[in-house]
C-alpha cells in the first residue's frame, strides 16, 4: 500500500466520452493510456512518476474490467524487458520510471528492444528529474534516445497535449516499429488541468490472447546477421517513417507571426516558461500569442528536416532554448541548416546558461540577449542595475532533507555515530534510499552512493587488513538488484566488509510501495520473504536481524560485533523496523477508532524537562528528529535554547535511548498516556496518587519554607 | 504586463507541514471563482523535512484560447507569497519573490534548521532581520504567529495561513468561497474552519487574546527578605534583577546560607557593574550544579507532574506514567557520598572494578511508581547532606579557583573568565568534555599572554565541534 490512497483518481479512470478529467499530468497519463488501448504496463516507482504506479496498482479491479495487465517490476530493467510483449505482437505496451536514473539501469533492455524493433506500440514513460528539487545526477535522457535510436516526445505541459501524445505516442512507434520515449519534467507530472476524457479501450488483443497464439520472428533477435540488419533498418526504415508520421500529424507545433527575421525554437516542455518570459518583456500574451514566430518541438528527437528549414528559412537568427547539456538539438540544428543551405545563425548556449534548469528568469534573461544582438529595435531596455539584496543567503539556514520522525533509520546512524566514536572513522558505501540522508547533518555518515542497490558493490573494492569498510542498503535496493549485485558478489568474491540492510517494510522513499519484503499481504502479490533467509540462500555465513532498530544500544553492540568479529567473509546486518510514515498513517485511523469507541488506548510521548536540560544539544546531534528541536530557555540564568520535544513525537524513543547509550543526560522522559483507563489502572492511579500527593505535598511545604 | 489580470501565488513551506492541501484549497478557490487555475509542486526528497514550493496562478476564464500559464515562479512577478514560517518567507525574499508588488503573508514562528538546533551553543538564526527584510522588500507583510493560533484553535498552520490569506482581501473573492473550498476538501472540516477563521481576524488586524508575562520576584520568607534588602544595598544596579535570580536558585537549591554564601563571593569580586551582573549569572549557575540529588529533587515534584501532563496534552480522565532516562555512572554515585568514603571508592581500582558493572547500565526509572518515587524522593532528601558530599567539595574548589582568577585578573579579562562558565554544563560524559574545554583554556590563560578578545575566541571555539578540533586549532595558533 502507497503512502497515498488513489481511490478517487482511480474513479477518474472510468470516465467516457466528453466527461471531464481534472488532476495532475502524471495521472493525465494514466487515463490517457486505457483510452490508447494499451495492453500491459510496467514500471519502477520514483519521483515524479509514483502516482502513475500507485494508481494502477490501486484500480487493479478496473484493469482486469479491461483486460489490461499491469504489474509493479522490480527494477527498470525488468520494465524495460517487458516490452518484449510487443516485438512479435500488436500489443501496445507501457513502461514508466524515473529518468534519468531508470533509464541507465533498463538500458541493456532498452538497446535490445530498440535494435529488433517493435510491432505493438511500445512507450516508454520517462519522469524526468532535473532541476529544482531533484535529487539525482544531471544529465540527459537525451543521449538515450540518440544512441539507441528511439524516438522522444516532450510534449507542452498542457493537459491535453499530454493525453494527445500518449495516444500519437504509440501510433507513431507502431508506424515506425520503434519504442518511443514520453518524457514529462517534475512540474509537468504534478500540474494540476483537465482535459475532456474518451472511452477507454479494451487491447484489441490481450496479453492472454498473444500467449495462446505465439509468433516468432528470429529477425527479431539480436544476434548476427539481424543485428546488422536492425541498424540498416533504423537508418533506412524506421527513421525515415517516424520523420513521416511526426510531419503528417503535425505533432510539432507553430505559434506567433508565420514570418519574421528572428524566431526561436523551443523544447515542448519548456514552452509555458517560454511564453512567461516573452509576456515580461512584452512580446506575448497570457494565451501565448507571441510577438515571435516560435517553434514547439513536442518531438525533440527526430528533428524534422523540412520543418527546420521552412522555419529557418528568410531567418537571419534563431534562438534554440535547449534545457540540459551537452546541447544535442543545437547540434543538430546547426547541421540541418547547414545541410539546407541556410545561413540562419542558430543562437543556443552561447547566450543561455550551459548549465541548470531553465525557469522563466533565465528564459526572460536570454531573449533579451537574443534580441540585443540580433533585433536591437525589439530589445526591452537594459535592466537597472538590481538593488542591494534585502538579505545574504546566511541569514536564512538551509533546510537539508531529513529522517522523518519517529523513522526507523535514524537509530541506525546514531549508533553508527557510537560506534564510529568508539573505533573511529570507518569507510561507508552508501546507497540509494531514505537512508542515505544520513550523508547529511548531523549524521554526516557515508562516502560514496554509487547507485540504487549498488551500496555494497560500492564497498567491494575495499579489502580490510583489520578494518572494515560498512555498506548500506536499502530494502528497495536489495530486491531491485542488490541480493545479486551486491550480495552475491560479496559471497562469490570472499568480502570482508560489513552490509547493513535497511529493512523497513516499503519502498519507502518512493511512496511506501510494497516489495518482497513487506509485511503486508495485499492481494495478488506474494510479500513477506525474510532478507535474512535471502541472504543466507546466497551464501552469507554471518547474518543477524535485529527486529527493533529502535534499541539503540543493541544497534551499536550489533554493528560492533560485526566489525570485531574474527569471522572473516561479508557479514550481513538487517535492520528492521516498520517506515513510520506509513507506521503512522495504517496506525493512526486504528487508535482514532478505538478512543471513540472508548477501548483502553496507550499513547507514548517523550518530553524533556527544561530545569535539567543544559543546553548543550548533544541529544540533537545523535538524532536530528524534526519533533526534537530546541526552544528560549525558560530559565532567566540560562542563555542557551533548551531542546524540546513538540506534540508531533510519536514516541519512538529514540531520544531515550539515544541518552542511554551515549550516557547523555536525565532530561528526557516518556510519558506513557492511557486513555480510556480500566479498572485496574485507575485502582493503581488512585492507590499511587494518595501515596505521592501525600509525600509531594510534604515536599512542597518544605521548598515553601527554604524558598525565597 | 502592466495590467493583467494573472495572479500568481507562490507557497513556501516545509515537507509535511500541509502546504500541499493549502495549494489545493487556492486552486479549487480559483476554479471555483470562475479563474483558469493551474497548481504544480515538487514532491520528491524535500517532502521528507525540507524546504518546498508549490505554486499557482490564475486568470479569469472565458478568454478568447486556453491560457498558457507558467510552472515555476519568475523572480518579481510573483503576487503573493505564502509563507509557512519565518525562514521560509525568508527564503522567498532570498530568491526574489518578494517585491514591492508582492502581498507577504507569513507565519513568524520557526521551526529551526538542523543546523540551529545541533549548535553546541546558541546557532539560532535572527528572527528580527527577516521580519524587517519581509516589511521593507514587499508591497505589505502580514505576519504573526499562526503556529500559535493553530494551537489554540485546534488546528493547522495551513488553515490559518488560508485564513490570513482570505483576510488580506488580496484575492477577488468572498470569505464564503474560501470556506467553500475547506468544506470541499472534506477533511477535518471543522477543524480548518476554526483555524481559518483566526486567520482571517488576525489578518484583518483583529487583536489577539494573549497572556501577559511580567516576571517579577518577590520574596515570600524572612531570610528571602534579607538577602533581597543585602542585594538593594550591595549590588549595582545592573546585577540585581540576576543576583535575585540566583539567591532564589541557591535557596531552592540548598538554603538561605548557600544563597548567603552567594552574595558574599559576589561581593568579593569588586564593583564593576558589568562583571559582577555576569558573575550574578554565571556563579550561580556554577553553585547550582547538577548533581544525582539535583536531578531527583526536579523529577520528583509535584509541580513537574502537573508541567508535563499539561505538556503532553493529558486530558483530565487519561493516567500518565513516566520513566526517566538515567544513566548514573560510578562516578555520580561516589560523588554523591561522604567525600572521604566517595573519594576512596573512586580511588580504589578494586573498588571501581567491582562496582563499575553495577552502573554501566543506563536505568528506566518510572517516577510515578511508588517504588521510584520514594527512592528518588529519598535521593532528593539527601540535599541536606549535600555539603558533606564529594561532588560539592570538589565543586566548591573549582569555584573557589575559577574566583580567584577572577579577582586576580584586569576587569575585560575577568568578564571573560566569567562568561566561561558556560561551557561546563551537561551531565556525564558531555559535562566532561565541557570541564575539559574550560580547563584547557584557563591553563593557556595562566601561561600568559592572553588578553580578554583571546579568551571570547577561544570561549567561541570550544562550542564550535564536539570533537574540539577548533579549540585545539585555537589554541596551537
Amino acid at each position: 500500500m502507497a503512502e497515498r490512497s488513489f481511490k478517487a483518481e482511480v474513479e477518474q479512470l472510468r470516465l467516457g466520452d466528453g466527461g471531464a478529467f481534472h488532476g495532475e499530468g502524471i495521472l493525465a497519463v494514466t487515463k490517457a493510456l486505457l483510452q490508447a488501448g494499451v495492453a500491459y504496463v510496467g514500471g519502477y516507482q520514483g519521483s515524479p512518476i509514483s502516482h502513475l504506479m500507485d494508481v494502477f496498482a490501486d484500480a487493479s479491479e478496473l484493469m482486469g474490467e479491461l483486460g489490461v495487465h499491469f504489474e509493479s517490476s522490480a527494477s527498470e530493467a525488468t520494465a524495460a524487458a517487458m516490452l518484449a510483449a510487443s516485438v512479435n505482437y500488436p500489443l501496445r505496451g507501457a513502461v514508466a520510471w524515473k529518468s534519468v536514473v531508470g533509464t541507465n539501469v533498463a538500458s541493456d533492455a532498452l538497446s535490445n528492444v530498440a535494435s529488433g524493433g517493435v510491432t505493438g506500440g511500445a512507450l516508454i514513460i520517462l519522469g524526468e528529474d532535473y532541476g529544482e528539487g531533484s535529487s539525482i545526477m544531471q544529465e540527459r535522457t537525451h543521449a538515450f534516445a540518440m544512441k539507441s535510436q528511439m524516438w522522444l516526445l516532450d510534449p507542452r505541459p498542457s493537459l491535453p497535449v499530454i493525453v494527445d501524445m500518449v495516444e500519437r505516442g504509440f501510433e507513431l512507434s507502431e508506424a515506425s516499429n520503434t519504442p518511443v520515449m514520453l518524457e514529462l519534467r517534475v512540474r509537468a507530472c504534478h500540474v494540476t488541468g483537465s482535459f475532456v476524457a474518451r472511452d477507454n479501450r479494451r487491447p484489441a488483443l490481450t496479453v492472454a490472447e498473444a500467449a495462446e497464439a505465439p509468433v516468432r520472428d528470429p529477425d527479431r533477435i539480436v544476434l548476427p546477421p539481424a543485428n546488422f540488419l536492425h541498424e540498416i533498418e533504423k537508418i533506412e526504415q524506421r527513421w525515415p517513417a517516424a520523420i513521416r508520421f511526426v510531419q503528417e500529424h503535425g505533432l510539432n507545433e507553430h505559434f506567433g507571426p508565420e514570418a519574421d527575421e528572428i524566431g526561436i525554437i523551443v523544447q515542448g516542455g519548456l514552452f509555458n516558461s517560454l511564453n512567461r518570459a516573452l509576456e515580461l518583456l512584452d512580446l506575448s500574451d497570457a494565451y501565448g500569442n507571441a510577438a515571435i514566430p516560435i517553434h514547439v518541438l513536442n518531438v525533440t528527437y527526430p528533428l524534422i528536416p523540412d520543418e527546420i528549414r521552412d522555419f529557418c528559412a528568410g531567418k537571419r537568427a534563431v534562438l534554440v532554448i535547449e534545457e540540459g547539456q551537452p546541447e544535442f538539438i543545437e547540434h543538430e540544428l546547426n547541421t540541418l541548416v547547414r545541410r539546407a543551405g541556410l545561413a540562419t545563425r542558430i543562437v543556443g548556449k552561447e547566450i543561455l546558461p550551459r548549465a541548470g534548469e531553465y525557469g522563466g528568469a533565465v528564459i526572460r534573461d536570454g531573449v533579451a540577449q537574443f534580441l540585443r544582438a540580433h533585433a536591437p529595435e525589439r530589445a526591452p531596455a537594459e535592466a537597472p542595475v538590481a538593488a542591494s539584496p534585502a538579505l545574504l543567503p546566511s541569514a536564512v539556514p538551509q533546510r537539508p532533507a531529513g529522517f522523518c520522525t519517529g523513522c526507523p533509520e535514524r537509530p541506525i546512524f546514531s549508533a553508527m555515530k557510537l560506534v564510529q566514536k568508539e573505533l573511529g572513522a570507518f569507510h561507508v558505501s552508501a546507497d540509494i534510499g531514505c537512508h542515505l540522508f544520513s550523508i547529511l547533518p548531523p549524521f554526516h555518515i557515508g562516502n560514496t552512493t554509487m547507485g540504487y542497490g549498488l551500496g555494497t558493490a560500492g564497498a567491494s573494492a575495499f579489502r580490510p587488513r583489520d578494518r572494515r569498510a560498512i555498506a548500506i542498503m536499502g530494502d528497495g535496493g536489495f530486491w531491485h538488484n542488490g541480493l545479486t549485485s551486491g550480495i552475491g558478489n560479496a559471497v562469490f568474491n570472499q568480502d570482508d566488509n560489513l552490509t547493513i540492510i535497511v529493512d523497513n517494510g516499503y519502498s519507502a522513499a518512493t511512496g511506501g510501495q510494497d516489495i518482497l519484503s513487506s509485511r503486508a499481504r495485499p492481494p495478488g502479490r506474494k510479500t513477506n520473504n525474510p532478507i535474512e533467509k535471502a541472504v543466507r540462500g546466497i551464501g552469507i555465513g554471518w547474518a543477524r536481524t535485529m527486529t527493533r532498530t529502535y534499541d539503540v544500544a543493541g544497534m551499536r553492540d550489533a554493528i560492533r560485533a560485526a566489525l570485531t568479529s574474527e569471522e572473516k567473509g561479508p557479514k550481513v546486518l538487517v535492520a528492521q523496523s516498520e517506515c513510520q510514515l506509513n507506521r503512522q498513517r495504517r496506525l493512526k485511523p486504528q487508535v482514532a477508532k478505538a478512543m471513540k469507541a472508548g477501548e483502553r488506548v496507550v499513547r507514548e510521548r517523550f518530553g524533556v524537562d527544561p530545569d535539567t536540560c543544559t543546553g548543550d544539544h548533544s541529544c540533537i546531534r545523535l538524532s536530528g528528529c524534526p519533533s526534537l528541536t530546541i526552544r528560549p530557555n525558560p530559565d532567566p540564568l540560562r542563555q542557551d535554547p533548551i531542546a524540546h520535544v513538540e506534540n508531533s513525537c510519536v514516541g519512538c524513543g529514540v531520544c531515550g535511548e539515544v541518552s542511554h547509550a551515549a550516557v547523555l543526560c536525565p532530561s528526557f522522559y516518556k510519558a506513557r498516556i492511557i486513555a480510556n483507563p480500566d479498572r485496574r489502572d485507575r485502582f493503581r492511579q488512585r492507590l499511587r496518587g494518595w501515596a505521592i500527593g501525600t509525600f509531594q505535598r510534604r515536599a512542597a511545604r518544605a521548598i515553601a519554607a527554604r524558598s525565597f | 504586463m502592466a495590467d493583467r489580470e494573472r495572479i500568481t501565488i507562490a507557497v513556501l513551506g516545509l515537507g509535511g507541514q500541509g502546504g500541499g492541501v493549502l495549494a489545493d484549497w487556492i486552486v479549487q478557490l480559483g476554479k471555483r471563482g470562475g479563474h483558469a487555475t493551474q497548481g504544480t509542486s515538487v514532491p520528491g526528497v524535500a517532502q521528507r523535512t525540507g524546504a518546498t514550493i508549490y505554486y499557482i496562478e490564475m486568470i479569469p476564464a472565458g478568454g478568447a484560447a486556453p491560457p498558457v500559464l507558467a510552472l515555476t515562479p519568475v523572480p518579481g512577478d510573483v503576487d503573493i507569497v505564502l509563507a509557512s514560517e519565518l525562514m521560509e518567507a525568508g527564503r522567498a525574499i532570498l530568491r526574489g519573490f518578494v517585491t514591492k508588488r508582492t502581498e507577504l503573508i507569513g507565519s513568524t514562528h520557526r521551526v529551526y534548521a538542523i543546523a540551529e538546533k545541533s549548535a553546541m551553543g546558541d546557532g539560532r538564526a535572527s528572527a528580527e532581520r527577516i521580519v524587517a527584510a519581509a516589511g521593507e522588500r514587499s508591497k505589505r507583510f502580514i505576519g504573526f504567529d499562526m503556529d500559535a493560533v493553530a494551537e489554540r484553535t485546534g488546528s493547522v498552520i495551513s488553515s490559518v495561513l488560508f485564513g490570513a490569506l482570505a483576510g488580506s482581501g488580496a484575492l477577488p473573492f468572498p470569505r464564503i468561497a474560501f470556506e467553500d473550498a475547506i468544506r470541499a476538501g472534506g477533511k477535518a472540516v471543522e477543524a480548518n474552519l476554526r483555524g481559518f477563521a483566526a486567520g482571517f481576524d488576525a489578518a484583518q488586524g483583529k487583536p489577539e487574546p494573549q497572556d501577559e508575562d511580567v516576571r517579577t520576584i518577590i520574596p515570600t520568607t524572612d531570610a528571602g527578605r534579607a538577602l533581597a534588602a543585602r542585594i538593594e544595598a550591595d549590588l549595582p544596579c545592573e546585577a540585581r534583577l540576576l543576583a535575585l535570580e540566583g539567591v532564589r536558585r541557591l535557596m531552592d537549591y540548598q538554603d538561605a546560607a548557600y544563597a548567603r554564601l552567594y552574595l558574599d563571593r559576589l561581593d568579593s569580586l569588586g564593583s564593576n557593574a558589568e562583571l559582577i551582573a555576569e558573575a550574578a549569572r554565571h556563579l550561580a549557575l556554577w553553585m547550582s550544579y547538577e548533581d544525582t540529588i539535583r536531578v531527583a529533587d526536579l523529577k520528583v515534584r509535584a509541580s513537574r507532574f502537573a508541567r508535563v501532563r499539561g505538556e503532553v496534552r493529558a486530558k483530565d480522565d487519561q493516567i500518565v506514567q513516566l520513566t526517566e532516562y538515567m544513566h548514573p555512572r560510578l562516578e555520580e554515585v561516589c560523588e554523591t557520598l561522604p567525600a572521604g568514603i566517595g573519594g576512596r571508592l573512586l580511588a580504589s581500582k578494586r573498588w571501581s572494578d567491582r562496582l563499575a558493572p553495577l552502573f554501566a547500565r543506563g536505568r528506566h526509572v518510572e517516577t510515578t511508581s511508588l517504588r521510584w518515587f520514594l527512592a528518588l524522593s529519598l535521593l532528593a532528601g539527601w540535599r541536606r547532606w549535600r555539603r558533606g558530599t564529594l561532588r560539592y567539595q570538589v565543586e566548591q574548589a573549582r569555584i573557589e579557583d575559577w574566583l580567584s582568577l577572577i579577582r586576580a585578573s584586569d576587569t575585560d579579562a575577568a568578564i571573560e573568565l566569567v562568561r566561561c562558565q558556560r561551557l561546563i554544563k551537561g551531565y556525564g560524559e558531555t559535562f566532561e568534555r565541557g570541564l575539559g574545554n574550560y580547563a584547557r583554556i584557563v591553563e593557556r590563560y595562566r601561561a600568559g599572554g592572553l588578553d580578554a578578545a583571546g579568551l571570547r575566541r577561544l570561549r567561541e571555539a570550544a562550542l564550535a565541534d564536539e570533537e574540539g578540533a577548533a579549540l585545539g586549532a585555537a589554541l596551537a595558533s
